[in-house]
């Protein structure tokens, strides 16, 4: 299958095709693809994405699954409304 | 990045890939200087800038900051032709929103914008009223008044800072990341060498852009920088349809809130017990407090759903003003540190300012505002207030 027809982030839309530009301009690591393309920014926060992220760079670098770093996993693990913790604050309050 | 072998020499070592460490790079490349290396402990934009608010504002209260946003803006306007950047920065100038909530902050304000329009920034103040046009949501009933400047506006982080780095990787500019300066060696009167855990390199100049740790980099060459590290929280909500213009800010309410051009909130609030130093860590407090706040100013806002919080530094300097300039006590040590939270917003400045002191030209404007000097036994001359 054509690697231009690959989603990988659904998110943020960003296909295998785009993930392999990326690596042959130099930014080879989870974290920089973060920034430039967005991926495993959305609303899922890379747990849909993640780990075939990790997958292909290893695949591309031919090096072995645990030498590529996993990316920075921050808070939320799903998306919450401001108005809710708004008022769970202010009933703890 | 695939990271090469790091050279023995280098004529200019820049310490910090963000976007000071890269404006400079590319600045000092444009005009002739070779031999330039870039060294950055993690990647590109890892500290302050890629954890930064993405805004660009020119409504400040001292005149330094006043010229260098708004020669920033008028670089930042033609940065994507000028780079030949083949990404996009999406610059978007729908304005700041600067909420005042009292008396008191509406007569500051008042004296900020005639600071700002004698320098040729067009802000204009608003009347609550006036400020919801702009804002419909604007909840008009924690509002005094408000200042508008529709040049200010919205900037990525991440393309802004790789647009410099491709231009100057363009001019000769070599990046060496994930490479960690462990210290640096000096004569009484000039820098020897910078030693890494990739290497050594021996150069007679070193540019300190290292954002939260510049006071530790200054202090590997015996420079004492008097500025230190805070952590300022922000969280970003899942894109929605476009429904925000401008930046909204509160210096009394804490807060600055922005609708990205891709759809998502970003916003941000400082918190003065937070403790100096290098932390970054997101906080229950901070989400707390900045549902509340933002839920008061922008009530619809209430309704987006939260994705991701994080936090950044901020190099705060004694008067809340950028250091850009050389050390006295040690020719070729040169720094662009104590930005006090608005370094990326400044960074076209910063880079043409310094790369023009290191080239021994002269500076496009006066530096002595801006000189590690200032803070010499002396008073602060003027203090910038409008800081979130």
């Amino acid at each position: 299958m054509d690697a231009k027809n690959i989603i990988i982030c659904r998110c943020s839309d960003v296909t295998l095709q785009d993930l392999y530009d990326l690596f042959e301009e130099g930014y080879t690591t989870f974290e920089e693809l973060k920034r430039i393309k967005r991926v495993g920014m959305g609303p899922c926060q890379a747990n849909t994405c993640g780990k075939m992220v990790q997958w292909e760079i290893a695949k591309y670098f031919n090096k072995p699954l645990e030498d590529v770093p996993f990316h920075n996993m921050r808070p939320f693990t799903m998306g919450v409304k401001l108005k809710a913790i708004k008022e769970a604050a202010e009933d703890e309050e | 990045m695939k990271n090469k072998t790091l050279p023995k020499q280098a004529d200019v070592v820049i310490i910090g890939a963000g976007i000071s460490g890269c404006s400079i790079a590319y600045n000092l490349a444009k005009q002739g200087q070779k031999n330039i290396i870039v060294i950055e402990r993690d990647y590109l934009t890892s500290g302050a800038t890629g954890r930064c608010g993405a805004g660009v504002r020119q409504q400040w209260a001292t005149k330094a900051n006043c010229i260098l946003a708004k020669k920033s803006v008028e670089f930042f306007e033609n940065a994507q032709a000028i780079l030949d950047y083949d990404g996009d920065i999406e610059f978007k100038q729908e304005g700041y929103l600067v909420i005042a909530s009292n008396d008191q902050e509406a007569k500051q304000f008042e004296k900020n914008v005639k600071l700002q329009n004698s320098l040729g920034i067009p802000s204009r103040v608003l009347t609550k009223e006036e400020a919801k046009e702009i804002v419909p949501h604007l909840n008009t009933d924690v509002v005094h008044s408000a200042t508008f400047c529709k040049t200010d506006g919205h900037l990525n982080p991440f393309t802004m800072t790789d647009a410099y780095y491709k231009a100057a990787k363009r001019l000769g500019v070599e990046f060496f990341t994930y490479t960690t300066v462990e210290r640096i060696t000096r004569d009484a009167d000039r820098i020897k060498a910078v030693h890494t855990d990739k290497g050594t390199i021996e150069t007679s100049i070193v540019v300190n852009a290292a954002g939260g740790w510049a006071k530790e980099i200054g202090t590997m060459v015996d420079v004492e920088i008097p500025v230190f590290s805070e952590n300022h929280e922000i969280l970003v909500t899942e894109p929605v349809e476009k429904m925000q213009g401008p930046m909204v800010i509160s210096f009394s309410q804490n807060i600055y809130c922005q609708q990205t051009p891709h759809g998502a909130f970003i916003m941000g609030r400082g918190d003065k017990d937070m403790p100096k130093g290098h932390d970054v860590s997101s906080s229950w407090k901070f989400l707390d407090e900045m549902s509340k706040t933002v839920t008061r100013l922008l009530p619809p806002i209430g309704e987006l759903r939260v994705i991701r919080q994080w936090g950044g530094l901020y190099n705060m300097s004694p008067d809340h003003q950028p250091i850009i300039g050389g050390a006295k006590q040690l020719p070729g040590f040169y720094m662009a540190c104590g930005f006090s939270g608005h370094g990326f917003m400044l960074a076209p400045m910063t880079g043409l300012l310094l790369s023009e002191l290191i080239l021994g030209k002269e500076p496009s404007l006066p530096m002595e505002d801006m000189a590690l000097e200032r803070f010499d036994g002396k008073a602060i001359r003027e203090l910038e207030t409008s800081v979130v």
